[in-house]
Formats: C-alpha cells, structure tokens, sequence
C-alpha cells in the first residue's frame, strides 16, 4: 500500500494508528487526521462521481468548501448520515464511509454514460426535455427524474442521537480563530469583556498555526511558532470561553447567532454512546468581531475537475498540517504569490514541483525565494488542458497572448500526478451579509468586501480582504481598538515581516484554443455546471445573476457556491461586457454549512415535540378505553368504546343513552376566565352582544362575542357569582385567543374599566351530568342542595358542598337536556368524577366523549364556533339575531353588523339538511348545489355538520347556504363522486323546539 | 430575531412577545355614526411604511402587558417603546 504521509507534524499522533472503513476497505490514519488526509495518506483521491456527468472527482480541498470529498457515514439505517464532507470529518476508529452518487462503484459507474452523452444535457435540459408529451410527466419522467436526483441516502428511522439547545450571552463574539480573531478575542477578553470564540476547527490558528515560510516572521520567530505563543496565552484569559468544531451557522438581526457545537463526531462509536451529539448554541452578542478568513479560488481551464487536482493551499495544509503529500511529482498553477508558499514547502520536503504562473512577472520576496531554490516558473503561460481518467497524469500549458486573451505558440506537454491551482482568495462574506451588511467591489484583486454600515458587527483579517500578515494583524488590531472603544497596547511593538504581493492578473475563464462547447471548463463541481453552461444561459437572455444561478443550478448544491459564485459572476460580467461590481452578488443564506435536523430540533422530539394538555379526570378514560382527541394541546375523550364497538356504534350508544337516562362529560377542557372589578358588567356589556347589566346574581347568560368586524369570534356560558364577580367560560380552542383579545381592549381601549382578568381553565374541573335522571344524580351527590326547579332553574348557578369541599353548579345545557355542570378545584377533579360515575349506577350514567356531545347539540340546533363559522359569519348569518342588542350604545363588532356587506341578504345562512333518504349520512365539507345540469355548477355552500341522530332515528345535517334563511323545504343536490343526494332545507333545530326537556 | 425592551420587565427575546400591528389607531367612541367609508378607514386601513413605523406589541409570554414600539422597518432597529397612553417621542414622526 502506497504512504504518501512523508513526514511528522505536531498535529498528527503517529502514536495512535486509527483503521476505518472506505467503501468497505480497510485503511488505516492517525489521531488528528480529517477523512481526507487519511485518504491522501493512502493515496486515494478519487472518492466520487459528479451529479450530472458521472465524472471522477478527487479531494479539492481542506474545509467547508469542499465539493467533490462528500461522503456516505455508517450504514445504519438510523445513524447513516449523507453529504459529509470528508476534509472537516475527524477520522475515529471504525469509522464507515462511502463515496456517494455512483453505481456500481466509485472505480466503475454506469453512470458515467453521462459524460459522453453530455452535449446533449446542457442547461435546462430537465426544463427544456421534459416538458412534452404533457401525459409522459407523472408516469415517466417524474420517476426517472426522483431515481438519479438527490445526493446520498437518508436514514429511514428515527435518529437516535441526542441533540442539545443552549442560550448564552456575551459582550463579544469573535467568529472564527485564526490570527485575526485571536488577536481580536485577546485585546476583547483582556479589557474584561466578556468574550467568546468559535471556531469550526479542532483547534485554533487558522492557516498560519501550519505556516513555516522564512520570509514570514512575527518578532523574529515563525509566524506559526508566534501565534502557538499567542493561543497559550488567550487560554489562561478568565474572560475568555473558547470552543472550537463550533462554526456558526446563521446570523441574524440584533447579533443572534446561532452556532453548531460538535460534540461526538469525531468519538468512536462506543464513545459516542449516551452522549450529546451536537449542540445548538443561541448566542446573543452585543458585539460581533467576523474574522472567518477566505477560500482559495480554483481557476476554470479545460478538465480542471480531474482527481488530483486541488486548490494550492491545501496541497499546503494536507503537506504541512498532516504530513501528507498529494502526490511526488506537482505542478502548482496560479495568478498569484500564495502558490509560491506551497512550492517552497513541498521543495523542502523534497517534492519535486513546478509552477505555471499566468502573470507575466512577478517580483517579491516569495518568487525570489523560490527562484533561489532554482524552482522551475513558467511565467505567462496556462494550463490548457488535462489527461488521465482516475487521476490526473499529465497537462499541457500554452503562452497567453499580451491581452491574455488567447493562447500562443505551441503546446507544452508536462507529467505530473497532482495539479495545485490558485485563483487568488474570496473573502468569506457569509457572515456579513447575513447580517444586512452590504459588499463592496475591489477592482484591483476582483473581490467582495464587507461595507462597514453598523456599531455591532465588524470583519477583520482576510474576510475584510486584508491578505499579508502585516497589514492583518496591523488593521486588526487598530480597527478593534475602535471597534470596542479600548486602548489595548499589546501589539504596539510587534514587528511583521511578511513578502508583499505586488502582481495581479486575473482571468476569470482562461483562454483555448478549443472551442467552447467542445470544453468541459468546470465552475461548480458539485452541480456539474460549466462556463459553457453560463454562456448558454446568457444567450438564451437570462441577465440576472439569481437567474442565471437557479437555469444552470450554479452554486445550489450543498457547497452553496463556495468556490463557484465568483468565477459564475465573472464570466458572467466578461461575457455581458458590464463591470463586475455592479452585478450584485447572490443572496448568501443561512446555513453556512448544512445542519442536521436533530441539532435544529434538540430536546423536542417524541414526548417532547408539544406540550400536551390533560384533565384531572385523564386517568379515570384511559382507564375505561377511551379514544382521544387533540383539541388544541388538550386530549379529550372522543368517545369510549365498549366490547369492540366501532365509533359509530358507541356515539349511537351514548347519544341515546344522554337522552334516555344520563350522561356525564368532562368539560374541563373549557377555557374559563374569572372576571372581577366595579366595572365588570359594564366590560362583559361592551364585549357581548347581549345585555348583561340586569343579570341577577346567582343566573348565567349564554353570549357571543364578535370581532370588530361582525364576525362570529367566540361563545360560551357566563355565570355572575356576585355583585362584581363573574365567571366567563370559552371554546377549549379559543380561550388563550380570548383572554388576549380582552385584554387587549382591557389596556388599550377602555383603561379607565376597572377590570381584572385571570385566567382559571386549569383552576377547576368540570363534569356536566345531563339527561332526565341528571337532577337524581345530583340530590344523590349533594342531599343538602334544594335542587328544585323554583330554586335551582335552568341558567341559575348553586355553590355546594361535596364532603366539605367547596363546588359550583351550574344548571346549564350544551346538550338540550336538563343538565348540571359540577366545578370543583382540579385537585379534586378525578374523584368528583369517580362519586358522579358511582353515583350515576343505578341510572345508567354514561361517560360519553366529544363526538356524542357534538351530535347531541346539533339536535338542538346548538352552533360549534369554528366547525359551523368560519371566521365569515355574522350572527345574523347563524340565524341567531335574538341575540345581539338593539338597545346597547355599542359593543365589539356592532358597527359592523350593518355595513353594506354584512346586511346583503345572500349571505351564507346556517340551515339545517335533511336528506331524502333518512339513513343517508351527509359528508362534513360537501358542497350544495341546486342544480347539476348548468356549467359551471353554482355552488351554494358547504355542509358543516352532519351526523346520523340515533334519538329521532334519522340523518341531520346543519349547513351553511347562499341565501339559506329564505329556502326552508326547498330541495338541494349533494354531488358526491358516484351519485347526487337528495335534501331539503329545514330549521337548524331538529330536537324539542320548545324546550321542553331542558325544564323537565 | 429583535431584542425588544418591554417597559415593564427590561430586554427579552423576541419569541416572547406577539405583535399587534399599527399603534394609535383608536377605536371610534360613536361608532354608530360613522358611515361605512369611516369605518372600514378604522376596520380595515393600516400603513406599512418602509422606515419609521409606531407598532402595539404584547409580552405574550411575560407581563402581557401591551405597549407600543417604535421601529425602523428599513433596518429592523428599535428605536424607542413606550406604554399604553404615553405619547410617542417627539424625535420621531
């Protein structure tokens, strides 16, 4: 097996040998090794195919930016995890990767029929292709289409990691740890502010903590050796928290910043066991200091996507961090001096290297050092073209013509197995715009730089296009100073010796002498888009460069353009003839690198995921078999079944049994407000429709209360317990909404009421017994209450007392039987229950659940807020007129109630619905018609609520109809799929129109 | 995600408070005798400026006390609160 590791680093412990897995072969690393330099180690770099082409790609580079090195994780079908880039993935023991987007394997893909088909797919093929014969796209296309689209597999079962959500303050946040945001977080945390640093590495130090370069020197030693001196020094800062495989991830307004702490990924499985995977971290910082460096920029030739080609620096990092060459025999092709660094390194290593340099000349301390070394530099010349299918062996420069606009002269050919290429470096601006900052455009070296335009947030080192170390640590260290307001002193006296970069050339789609179309010149590797894509798409007329991204797809894969959008914009700009600058970027969205949903979701997943809401009686039904229902975050008993009885069978049971003997219902779910001050009559008066000045004390009113716009809000029962004490009850959907509705009048509108809100739905539980024999049940239940009709009549609230414990009872009725409502404190809510249930024996007292209590109040006509209104309906519409005010001066909606649209008389009216055939059930949501001939067919309403009532031995409906209120005994049409069904308008009331029961 | 400071608890985090729309639009007293036109005017029109903009905002899940907010909407900066019944700041209009 080849060893390309050449030499020791500090950051590597050859000490501890790590085997893991590539597509099922065993390898081995070393603790401190990424993925990627574990495999560069081996000699691996093909680890992909591309998206579209099936081409073979190889490692390109060393961090985020990565396009081609993503990979597979385990294979576990909960743990499985796609798209992890390998140059940020530790190697840990037992590590399994795979390499992703290819089949049969990674060496032999059939996919890769693509590649020769390839002038036949150019951009917007999907769009172009796929849009005819129309039939073919549901049956042919689509499923072709979801087979080879997406990267990697997803876990098919429920992640079983733990993820972990925390919320921190500080006054400074430094983003990212390399010798700027050092410096940064130092002068910070020593003025005793209290600070924070995140960096997305293992540890701290950025490109410099592996520069060794001679002709770089901070105090006359190695800037590497400086800045190791610097980090022991910020670690003992009391001021200071540091976390590092921290990278933040979004950026919002008023410095919140979310952060992904890495916790277990780089563990081995076993260590990984009952430990918190990833952490979420909210930071909100008062100020932010963005010191997140720059990316490399590859340059965009013919076959510049083969394996072995990376960018230059990180031939740097993988040779100078982890010991690793990427190959014996390198040629390095750039526009720029940072090539020079890693053509010195791997020369001291004894790397045999050359560079092609596409300037004409350049003069600085780096070319002479490499001229010194007797480097081998062709100067004006580019790289043209590459060979070798798996691997790059061999490529051919030409000359550039004095206007770099073409080649000249002949052909070079040069063997090499591994190609480094620098475009010159984009400044990470991610951060900065995602927090509303805006670019600027420097001409000179064709970069984004972040616009200073706040207090709270600044970018320094490279990120603020500051390239040398001298002018880095210099403008760093002055623009904190500021930045902050402080006057730290400690780099007053550093001395900074750096080579000055002092030639520029950039060409953004270099030049050759094969045409266009006949060139596979590579800007987003991951997406497999091309220059020839972005010219297409410009003569096609797209102009916008959001545009030109989405036909294309540049930049929309999961890299998000790291290394793309620059060379797209450009090419772009040069093929338009317009000035870079002025095109604009695209938008740079969070997140910066890809989140898994677990760290997102943390803590609230299964039991957690919403908080759920349970009466004290909640025992007692599951106890006794009940189905639930979720109303709101509540559960309520949906109807309890007995030996095997389907739903319908139990509400049929129930319903009838309420109606024939007793049944008793949880209603503790109701919202309940307790409404207390001089001025509460006057308040209830103003939000009601009705009157309640004259309600005697000891009585309860049914209201409804409005929106200000007329509509049909809420309603519910409410009882006066004294001269200025009233109890409001709600929907259970609606009682959050109406307390902060009646608040909100309470402190904007009407401050002067003396009014006082509480809400009390949790206080109290309630059982309502209804049904003839409910009134036995409870003398039975409270002996010393006088529960005659002239004492006790409907609407009229008693206090009692069940073994000394305090309850009120309400004689009120949602059922149109006669019925009574126990309150008691939740405390007591179960055994209420329990002794209404014993109780209850001898009369066949029957617990019945939400659906029975729906069918038994649509037989009495009985309205539901939000399953017979909509938000649309007047109370005039639900043909309950009697119960708004004509005398009252005003109260919420009333002006309303008379606007144009609300007096129309085609309105939407409740009705009722029989059907022709009694036993015919309606479905809830069905639309009514009159007539199924005319096209289109006029659609009159909707049926709302529709039940088979087992007390008149017939099917009920209540709807809402187009001009309802004037169409009793007309007949209207249900069309249903297979058939049309025959009703008649009635009355909403279906039941004892003449309450007859209620009194009983 | 605003920092916003309820007057009555200090600085907390905007998931803890409700937005109420358009501040100082007050509810007509004689809203009978307004004509369909004023009414709809108080019902249904509110600004939405691009800059400064007089806001209700509600400590939901808080104090749950109402008070209004004066807002940058270009920028998203808070530039002034205040409760229920005070005057806006004169600085800004």
């Amino acid at each position: 097996m080849p060893n390309y590791r050449i030499h020791k680093t500090e950051y590597i412990d050859e000490t501890k040998r790590v085997s893991f897995k590539y597509d099922g072969k065993t390898y081995f690393g070393y603790e401190g090794d990424t993925l990627a330099s574990a495999l560069l180690a081996n000699g691996i770099h093909l680890v992909g195919r591309s998206f579209k082409y099936h081409r073979p790609r190889g490692i390109v580079s060393c961090g985020a930016e990565e396009p081609n090195a993503i990979c597979q994780i385990g294979s576990k079908k909960d743990l499985t995890e796609p798209n992890v880039r390998a140059t940020e993935l530790e190697l840990y023991e037992g590590l399994e990767a795979s390499s992703q987007n290819c089949w049969p394997n990674v060496k032999f893909d059939i996919g890769g029929i693509n590649n020769f088909i390839s002038p036949l797919i150019p951009a917007g093929f999907y769009y172009k292709t796929f849009m005819w014969p129309k039939s073919f796209w549901k049956k042919v296309y689509e499923p072709l289409i979801r087979l080879s689209a997406g990267l990697g597999k997803s876990p098919t079962e429920p992640d079983p990691d733990i993820y972990d959500h925390k919320y921190v303050h500080y006054d400074v946040l430094v983003i990212g740890g390399g010798v700027s945001g050092i410096i940064a977080a130092k002068m910070a945390a020593k003025n005793n502010l209290k600070t924070l640093l995140v960096d997305d590495k293992k540890i701290l130090g950025g490109t410099t903590i592996y520069q060794n370069n001679e002709s770089i020197k901070i105090d006359d030693k190695l800037s590497s050796e400086w800045l190791k001196n610097e980090i022991q020094e910020i670690k003992k800062l009391s001021k200071l928290t540091i976390k590092t495989r921290t990278s933040i991830a979004a950026y919002h307004g008023y410095n919140f910043l979310l952060a992904k702490e890495n916790l277990t990924d780089h563990l081995p499985e076993e260590k990984k066991k009952n430990k918190i995977r990833q952490r979420l971290w909210k930071i909100r910082a008062k100020k932010v200091v963005i010191a997140t460096g720059s990316i490399e920029r590859p340059l965009v030739f013919n076959n510049n996507d083969r394996p072995g080609i990376l960018l230059s620096n990180s031939i740097n990092k993988y040779l100078d961090y982890y010991g690793v060459t990427c190959g014996e025999n390198i040629i390095l092709f750039t526009n720029n001096d940072s090539a020079y660094e890693t053509s010195i390194s791997l020369h001291k290593k004894g790397i045999k290297n050359i560079i092609v340099d596409l300037r004409k000349s350049a003069n600085s301390e780096l070319i002479k050092q490499a001229e010194s070394l007797g480097i081998k530099i062709y100067f004006n010349h580019v790289v043209t073209n590459t060979f070798g299918y798996r691997k790059i062996n061999s490529l051919e420069i030409m000359k550039l013509s004095e206007d770099g606009n073409t080649t000249v002269g002949n052909k070079i050919r040069l063997s090499c197995d591994c190609l480094g290429m620098s475009g010159g470096w984009t400044p990470m601006v991610h951060m900065h715009t995602q927090s509303g900052g805006k670019l600027d455009f420097r001409d000179e070296d064709q970069v984004f730089l972040p616009k200073e335009n706040s207090e709270d947030q600044i970018s320094v080192g490279s990120c603020n296009g500051d390239f040398d170390l001298e002018n880095i640590i210099d403008k760093t260290v002055n623009k904190i100073n500021k930045f902050l307001d402080i006057d730290n002193q400690d780099y007053q006296d550093t001395n900074i010796i750096c080579s000055k970069e002092n030639d520029k050339r950039n060409i953004w789609l270099l030049p050759n002498k094969i045409p266009l179309g006949k060139t596979k010149c590579f800007i987003d590797f991951q997406n497999d888009s091309t220059a020839k894509d972005i010219k297409l798409a410009l003569k096609e007329g797209f102009r916008s460069i959001e545009h030109v991204k989405r036909y294309t797809t540049t930049g929309m894969a999961t890299d998000q353009g790291k290394l793309s959008n620059m060379h797209a914009l450009g090419i772009i700009a040069d093929t338009a003839g317009v000035k870079m600058g002025t095109l604009g970027t695209t938008t740079f969205r969070p997140p910066f690198t890809p989140l898994t949903f677990g760290t997102l979701v943390g803590r609230n997943v299964g039991k957690f995921f919403e908080v759920v809401r349970k009466t004290s009686m909640h025992e007692w039904h599951v106890k006794n078999n009940a189905e639930f229902e979720n109303v709101g975050q509540w559960k309520r008993p949906w109807y309890y079944p007995k030996n095997g009885e389907n739903m319908h069978d139990a509400v049929q049971r129930e319903s009838k049994a309420a109606r024939d003997s007793a049944g008793i219902l949880d209603a503790s779910t109701l919202g309940k407000i307790d409404i207390q001050g001089s001025d509460a009559s006057e308040f209830l008066n103003r939000v009601y429709t009705n009157a309640w000045s004259k309600l005697a004390i000891g009585k309860c009113r049914y209201g409804l209360m409005l929106n200000e716009d007329g509509m049909v809000y809420d309603d519910g029962v409410t009882t006066r317990i004294s001269e200025n004490h009233y109890l409001m009850t709600t929907t259970t959907g609606g009682a959050a909404n109406v307390l902060s509705k009646l608040e909100d009048y309470l402190q904007t509108e009407w401050p002067e009421l003396d009014v006082y809100l509480t809400s009390v739905t949790d206080h109290y539980s309630t059982a309502s017994i209804c049904g003839p024999n409910s009134k036995k049940i409870l003398n039975k239940l409270f002996p010393n209450l006088d529960s005659s009709d002239e004492n006790f009549p409907h609407m009229s609230f008693k206090e009692g007392k069940l073994e000394n414990i305090n309850c009120r009872i309400m004689r009120i009725s949602f059922t149109g039987e006669q019925s009574y409502e126990i309150n008691i404190e939740s405390k007591y809510g179960h055994s209420l229950w329990k002794m209404c249930i014993e109780a209850g024996k001898e009369f066949n007292l029957t617990p019945y659940g939400t659906e029975t209590m729906h069918l038994l109040r649509a037989e009495k006509g009985f309205i539901i807020v939000g399953q017979d209104t909509d938000g649309t309906m007047t109370p005039s519409d639900l043909q309950m007129d009697w119960i708004v005010s004509k005398k009252k001066f005003d109260f919420i909606g009333k002006r309303s109630l008379y606007r144009s649209d609300t007096v129309r008389e085609d309105r939407k009216q409740l009705v009722g619905l029989l059907t022709d055939d009694p036993k015919e059930i309606l479905e809830e949501g069905a639309q009514i018609v009159s007539d199924v001939k005319s096209k289109p067919i006029d659609m009159l309403g909707h049926v709302t609520s529709s039940y088979f009532s087992p007390n008149l031995n017939k099917s009920i409906a209540l709807a809402v109809v187009r001009s309802g209120k004037t169409m009793k005994g007309q007949k209207l049409i249900i069309p249903m799929e297979n058939k049309n069904i025959n009703v008649t308008v009635s009355d909403t009331i279906f039941l004892d129109k003449e309450n007859k029961r209620l009194n009983a | 995600m605003f920092l916003i400071n309820c007057p009555f608890c200090g600085e907390r985090d905007q998931s803890e408070f409700s937005s109420g729309g358009e501040a100082h639009i007050v509810r007509p007293k004689q809203p009978t005798e307004l004509s369909d036109d004023e009414w709809a005017e108080y019902l249904f029109m509110r600004k939405n400026i691009k800059g400064i903009q007089f806001e209700r905002w509600n400590h939901a899940h808080g104090c749950r006390k109402w008070f209004n907010v004066v807002r940058d909407t270009s920028n998203d900066k808070i530039l002034s609160v205040y409760k229920m019944g005070e005057k806006p700041p004169v600085n800004y209009k």
